[in-house]
């Protein structure tokens, strides 16, 4: 399976033409929209002209990092079908009810940010709070993944890590530089039907060898009787039934609800390609549409990873062991290219993964330099400039947090232990801000006080939370409620913690503080704001039609592969 | 949408010359096989995918070619 160099796989002259192809035809979006992003609505919110199709593609794409196929592909080998369960019910209850309770009031509040409607609801210290803990997370994580994405691209083609560090965020930083949000949207969508285009071929050609569904499972039962790779639910009714030592409340209330409904309602990096769309009902469709994408998304990333445990000749190992010709874990998917991919194939594969790792870094810095322009540089620097000077801050800011970028990526290669902590860290941050945007949107009575000190406590529990485990790993049993509990038990239980802090805090504080007059809170909270009503369309064009027709899919799914 | 090209353009160019690319390589393999064939390579992956892509790509490039207004 491995090259003589070492590397993964070698790549013909006709791959490296499809990968430089690709470079050229975003590079080339990207100077063909520059002329249509003229105003800051058009840099920062793509004009507020997008389609329910566009918004929702680009809304999927800029969550389905290279990593994201690679690191699931590889969960999926190591802990089987239940890696499932973070793009069904860690994604779509979220997204529809994203689509159908909080769009409305993001989107009527005509807030630029997630951080802006903050502002407008409780004030602005709950907005820089949010703001400042978001820009710095966003170019962190940034930095890491590009310093991920360029150790991948070392050990599965042989390349240098500046090289590709360099010339993939430099394209980034160009094609946003030029056409702003507008610009990583069109992207996005291209790199979208790239992503499915190279990796479904993965999984139809693994269907092939293993005999089909019932073929890969029987092999795998074969060769992995100790353990239950293939069904989602059945064994987590104790943590130490299952590969991932996780209980079924951990998935539902930690993964299901706070921080599913955290990241995929509140994170500004998705949420900003939905507040592009055209209209109210193109948002509020723009989610389900990619919803039912999300729910097919474990076919080209967690059933290559199943297919591997049943096909793969060798057995693959964690990162720390995989020395001395062994493969990790996070190899699997280019493990499963090379097994099955020739020419032309293995370069539309390879361009699949670096178009993941270049729609997911789209995301980030469009959304830095939208929350860096308007929710800090406005806010206490220059609030009073013209709308030319902030697209000019904007496209300077997309520039700064490609080189932060960079740095952070230099940084992490000097302290690779940094990654270890960055999950924790970005988690910090998602569960409580659901929780403040929650109450702030169903309940008037939350006051700016109570948003704010929620909002701080939750995050701060959070942090106290991973600290005490950290200093003292026997607390695990407190905070994830059983002893035989591992590392991804800990963050869903953490998570939930800090969102019942949140919330706890958020509902006292209100209740002995002022709240706002009804007046000020129009068009922000239920109750308070005129939500136009689909009744009078066609039954197939009203969102919550298909919210239905997705949930019973979804339904479906989950019973299937019980 | 936005001026007269869409995206949807966009990925019709695109994939109808990965379709080319990658076809052709396929029926060059058929002629050539490579020295370590992948697994299944007797499917010849290359040449239907190719194909796959190539009617995709012209479908959205002929459907969303700007038009004169």
């Amino acid at each position: 399976m491995q090259a003589a160099s070492g590397k993964l796989l070698s790549l013909s002259t006709i791959d490296l033409f499809v990968i430089g192809l690709y470079f050229v035809m975003v590079l080339g979006i990207g100077l063909y929209l520059k002329r249509f992003t003229k105003t800051g609505e058009d840099f920062f919110l793509a004009g507020r002209d997008m389609s329910a199709w566009i918004a929702g593609l680009s809304f999927v794409a800029a969550n389905l990092g290279s990593l994201e196929l690679m690191g699931w592909a590889g969960s999926a080998y190591q802990y089987g079908i239940l890696a499932a369960h973070w793009y069904w019910i860690g994604a779509i209850p979220a997204m529809l009810f994203l689509a159908i309770v909080m769009m409305p009031f993001y989107y009527i509040s005509k807030t630029h940010s997630v951080p802006g409607y903050l502002k407008l609801r409780f004030g602005e210290p709950s907005r820089m709070l949010s703001a400042v803990s978001f820009g710095f997370m966003t170019v962190l994580m940034s930095g890491i993944n590009m310093y991920s994405m360029a150790l991948v691209m070392r050990i599965i083609l042989g390349w240098d890590i500046s090289f590709s560090i360099w010339v993939s965020s430099l394209t980034v930083m160009a094609y946003v530089f030029l056409g702003g949000l507008l610009s990583a949207i069109f992207n996005e969508v291209l790199q979208f039907f790239l992503i499915w285009l190279g990796a479904i071929v993965i999984s139809i050609l693994g269907l092939v060898e293993a005999g089909g569904w019932s073929g890969m499972v029987q092999k795998i039962h074969e060769r992995w009787p100790q353990q239950d790779y293939t069904h989602m639910w059945l064994g987590l009714g104790s943590f130490s039934d299952n590969p991932m030592g996780i209980h079924w409340t951990g998935i539902v209330l930690g993964l299901g609800f706070v921080i599913s409904f955290g990241y995929w309602t509140t994170d500004f990096l998705v949420v900003q390609r939905v507040l592009a769309a055209k209209d109210l009902r193109a948002a509020q469709m723009a989610p389900i549409i990619g919803s039912a994408f999300k729910m097919a998304v474990p076919f080209i990333v967690i059933l290559p990873g199943l297919l591997a445990l049943a096909v793969l000749p060798d057995h693959l190992v964690g990162e720390a062991q995989a020395v001395n010709g062994l493969h990790s874990y996070n190899e699997v998917l280019p493990l499963m290219l090379a097994r099955y991919c020739g020419p032309g194939l293995l370069g539309l594969g390879i361009t699949a993964l670096i178009a993941g790792f270049m729609s997911g870094m789209a995301g980030n810095v469009s959304a830095f330099a939208t929350v860096w322009t308007y929710d800090i540089y406005r806010a206490t620097m220059n609030k009073n400039a013209t709308d030319a000077h902030y697209v000019s801050v904007g496209r300077w800011c997309t520039v700064l947090g490609v080189l932060v970028s960079i740095g952070t990526a230099y940084l992490v290669m000097q302290f690779a232990s940094i990654m270890d902590y960055v999950q924790a860290l970005f988690s910090f941050f998602i569960a409580p801000l659901f929780g403040t945007v929650i109450f702030g949107m169903l309940w008037k009575r939350a006051t700016p006080a109570g948003g704010f000190w929620g909002l701080l406590c939750g995050t701060v529990s959070s942090i106290a939370m991973w600290a005490w485990v950290k200093l003292d790993p026997s607390a695990i049993r407190y905070i994830a409620l059983s002893p035989h509990a591992k590392d991804m038990a800990e963050n869903m239980y953490r998570a939930l913690w800090s969102w019942i802090i949140c919330s706890a805090v958020t509902v006292v504080v209100s209740l002995l503080t002022t709240p706002k007059p009804n007046s000020e809170l129009a068009g922000l909270v239920y109750g308070e704001t005129d939500i136009p009503s689909s009744s009078a369309l066609p039954l197939v064009q009203r969102p919550l039609f298909w919210v239905c027709v997705v949930g019973v899919v979804f339904t479906i799914l989950n019973i299937i592969f019980w | 949408m936005h001026g007269s090209l869409t995206i949807w353009f966009f990925i019709g160019v695109l994939l109808t010359c990965y379709g080319v690319l990658i076809t052709g390589a396929g029926i060059y393999e058929l002629y050539v096989p490579p020295t370590h064939p992948p697994v299944l390579s007797q499917l010849h992956t290359g040449i239907w995918w190719g194909a796959f892509l190539l009617v995709i790509g012209l479908f959205y490039f002929i459907k969303f070619y700007p038009k004169k207004s």
